[in-house]
């Protein structure tokens, strides 16, 4: 580490803005940042170059840049970091920074932007980086005085990470990173103004726990707000959920949370959903959310879901809660700390269960499953696209490495979240609120650098891998052994899905014309391609990409025709369900108000 | 709480304390726009001897569940400190100023005044062709004030948007 960036504290000591932001990093037990640079932001650059401590990535696009800090910071539970210069870095950066709100991942994201004294006159490569990015933020900040750098930086910090994380934006006028002022090390003063409750209400609690106790037909519904909470909430999780007995699901956010192995987990809910999750979450009498916030994809049409519940929502955001849906106790607070009270308050209750009823609620659920929704037909020797997702499923187990899979967006992430089982939380990374067509390589480009000896995958559809290819050569440069896994249909799959069963077949634009050859392509990114053409080639593949410690494409040709089942079409209820093409369950048809919504 | 088949729609006048910063009314206008809230009337102005805290008062309407997630949302702003729906929390003093300009000549004009007059309205500017009237009092008494200037020469109004309070001790402070 260089003396002349990081020197011994001391209030008073003059530095240049910019050595003050890296100081404030390191105070904040910054490790990466990902990033790349331009006039505005080259005094920091400068800065990161006489120093060790904080090691650069240089992404090939803005975007990516987000998208690394995102997997890096689902992987660790760290706030991730991102630098990008101004204007145009900036406009770049904010599709990433809305996958990162939508999907409540803490980042702090620098952006350069023109010498005070210019803002507002159209200087080059100025653009209104607080006014674009304030809906796309959780928060954002224009510094304009150099005593005032520190501690934004700081409280920046304390932001994107505390209550529901989201990406926060820092925008650094060049003449603030030139200009000399003092150091300040974090407060250690509450917030003046963001404060925001985690424990949860004891009273709350104990109505929950009365409730949950005295279901006949219960479900826990579990979010991506476990996952935030940490690892200890998934195991308090799981801890809760096997002393109540009761049946648990996940959303495509907190996938892992509760180990997809254990007989009480009925899989994923919602559009593409299990049958049981759905039939459960539609019949269940009381229903135990937390971390999850009633999505659309989630509850469809929300004047049918769960008809006959009563309803226990706890959620960090007090503003998640009887947002979409209406629930009879609201408990606001960490995941953690509400399953710890809750877990303590079930202990302490003298009531029992109505064991009966549980016994016929797990009968009428062990039915549902009997109805082997995931169930598909491996028949000739085209790769059915579940069975190379359930394949590279076993065979990482197989290998006994430590696995994440990041995906990119469409039916290949529709298959990757029903066919890869995950037994812990943060070893799956997907673009789930902004669905995100390019978030998946550069995401599994920032759990590789969080992870260097872990095997981590990206299941991808060949249009999405499309959209941030260019990151192969940031996995070349910095040798991280990224393996991109191409559900190759030769469609927008998804896309093709929908005009199918929504626009009789008019497949309007949706087909991949023109693809590169990925083998080659990932040849001249310096890295290696595979291809399986057939069921013979799979196994064998897959193994060689496990096997490989560089960059891989495995473009495997599967199915074009395979559609994503279940479905609950747009606009329908829960027990209305598409489970093939051929079997329709409880009358799902897609009505007109269905075919208006996305 | 709120049920979500109640599609009656209320008016709430509520009181926000945020952080003088920059960017704050951008933030809370944001909100209300971007999330699809209607916004009546919106004034803010520090209310502190430091000038670090402004109060918002924003005047606005939708069901019973809109509002509380209208609430909710201002709450978890960063630079937001304390949300209160005064219309909900009990009996509020309400008040606007408007300053408005009513233009003519002869019998209209000794109409205009003896108006002003009745409903307490001052004169703070005068020519022989026109008045500005100044007024202060809730929207209703306002609304009614300029609705009876229309036909006599009513030529320009500028409103203030209300400002709020809660009546008795209790204060929304940090
Ligand atoms: C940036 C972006 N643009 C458009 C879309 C809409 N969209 C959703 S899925 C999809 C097709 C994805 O195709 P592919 O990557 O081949 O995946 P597949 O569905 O075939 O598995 C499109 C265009 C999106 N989600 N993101
Ligand atoms: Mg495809």
């Amino acid at each position: 580490m260089s003396s002349a960036i990081l020197p011994a504290a001391s209030d008073t000591q003059s530095l240049t803005g910019a050595e003050i932001v890296l100081r404030a990093l390191k105070e904040q037990g910054v490790e990466v940042i990902f990033g790349y640079p331009g006039g505005a932001v080259l005094p920091i650059y400068d800065a990161i170059f006489q120093q060790n401590a904080i090691r650069h990535i240089l992404v090939r696009h803005e975007q990516a840049a987000v998208h690394a800090a995102e997997g890096y910071a689902r992987s660790t539970g760290k706030v991730g970091c991102v630098l990008v210069t101004s204007g145009p870095g900036a406009t770049n950066a904010v599709t990433g920074l809305v996958d990162a709100l939508l999907d409540s991942i803490p980042i702090v994201c620098l952006t350069g932007q023109v010498p005070t004294h210019l803002i507002g006159n159209d200087a080059f490569q100025e653009a209104d980086t607080t006014g674009i990015t304030r809906p796309a933020t959780k928060h954002n900040y224009l510094v304009k005085q150099i005593d005032k750098l520190a501690e934004t930086v700081h409280d920046a910090f304390y932001v994107a990470r505390s209550g529901r994380p989201g990406p926060v934006v820092i925008d650094l006028p060049k003449d603030i990173l030139i200009g000399k002022g003092p150091y300040k090390p974090a407060p250690q003063v509450e917030h003046r103004s963001y404060r925001p409750q985690t424990e949860p209400d004891a009273a709350q609690i104990a109505k929950a726990v009365a409730m949950l106790k005295g279901a006949k037909r219960p479900v826990v519904y579990a979010g991506g707000g476990v996952i935030n909470a940490g690892p200890e909430a998934s195991e308090l999780l799981t801890k809760f959920v096997r002393m109540a007995g009761m049946p648990c699901t996940n959303t495509l956010m907190s996938l892992g949370c509760y180990p997809a192995s254990d007989p009480q987990f009925l899989g994923m809910l919602g559009m593409h959903g299990t049958y049981e999750a759905n039939l459960a979450m539609h019949g269940c009498d009381v229903m135990f959310n937390i971390g999850a916030r009633f999505d659309d994809r989630v509850t469809g049409r929300l004047n049918a879901f769960a008809p006959n519940s009563l309803k226990i929502h706890a959620d960090i955001d007090p503003s998640s809660i009887n947002k979409n849906v209406k629930v009879e106790v609201p408990v606001v607070g960490d995941a953690a700390s509400v399953l710890r009270a809750l877990i303590a308050a079930w202990e302490a209750d003298g009531a029992t269960q109505d064991r009966e009823a549980l016994a016929g609620w797990w009968r009428q659920i062990d039915e549902w499953r009997g109805r082997n929704c995931l169930h598909y037909v491996q028949e000739s020797r085209i790769i059915k696209p579940q069975h190379a997702v359930k394949r590279l499923y076993e065979l990482t187990r197989q290998s006994g490495k430590e696995t994440f899979i990041s995906t990119e967006v469409g039916q290949h992430q529709m298959w990757a979240a029903q066919y890869f089982g995950f037994e812990k939380p943060n070893r799956w990374m997907t673009s789930g609120g902004l669905g995100t067509m390019g978030y998946g390589l550069p995401a599994a480009m920032g759990v590789q650098v969080a992870h260097p000896d872990a095997l981590v995958i990206d299941i991808a559809g060949e249009a999405s891998i499309l959209m941030n290819i260019q990151e192969m050569s940031t996995l070349a440069q910095y040798r991280l052994p990224v393996k991109v896994f191409i559900l190759n249909n030769q469609y927008m799959g998804m896309v093709r899905q929908w005009q199918e069963l929504l626009h009789g077949g008019r497949y309007s634009e949706s087909y991949s014309e023109a693809l590169p050859d990925f083998v080659r392509l990932a040849e001249s990114f310096h890295g290696v391609g595979l291809r399986a053409e057939s069921t013979d080639d799979l196994d064998r593949v897959i193994r060689e990409m496990i096997a490989i410690d560089r960059p891989v494409i495995a473009d495997i040709a599967v199915d074009q025709k395979e559609n994503v089942f279940p479905m609950i079409p747009s606009g329908a209820a829960h027990n209305e369900m598409l489970l093939a093409s051929n079997q329709i369950s409880g009358g799902a048809g897609v009505t007109d108000e269905g075919t208006a919504l996305v | 709480m709120p049920d979500p088949s109640d599609m009656t729609h209320r008016a709430a006048t509520i009181a926000v304390l945020v952080e003088n910063e920059a960017g704050v009314l951008a933030r809370v206008i944001g909100l209300f726009s971007g999330r699809g809230y209607n916004i009546d009337s919106l004034t803010v102005a520090p209310v502190d001897a430091e000038g670090r805290l402004s109060r918002i008062t924003v005047v606005t309407s939708g069901t019973e569940m809109v509002i509380e997630q209208i609430k909710a949302q201002l709450d978890r702003l960063v630079p937001v400190h304390k949300v209160a729906d005064l219309t909900l929390e009990g009996p509020h003093l309400n008040r606007e100023l408007a300053l408005i300009k009513v233009v003519g000549s002869g019998s209209a004009r000794q109409e205009a005044l003896r108006l002003a007059d009745a409903f307490r309205a001052r004169v703070v500017d005068a020519t022989t062709e026109s008045f500005v009237f100044e007024m202060t009092g809730n929207a209703e008494k306002l609304d009614a004030f300029i609705n009876l200037m229309r036909p006599i020469g009513l030529a320009e109004v500028s409103r203030t948007g209300a400002v709020a309070i809660a009546r008795g001790t209790a204060s929304l402070t940090v």
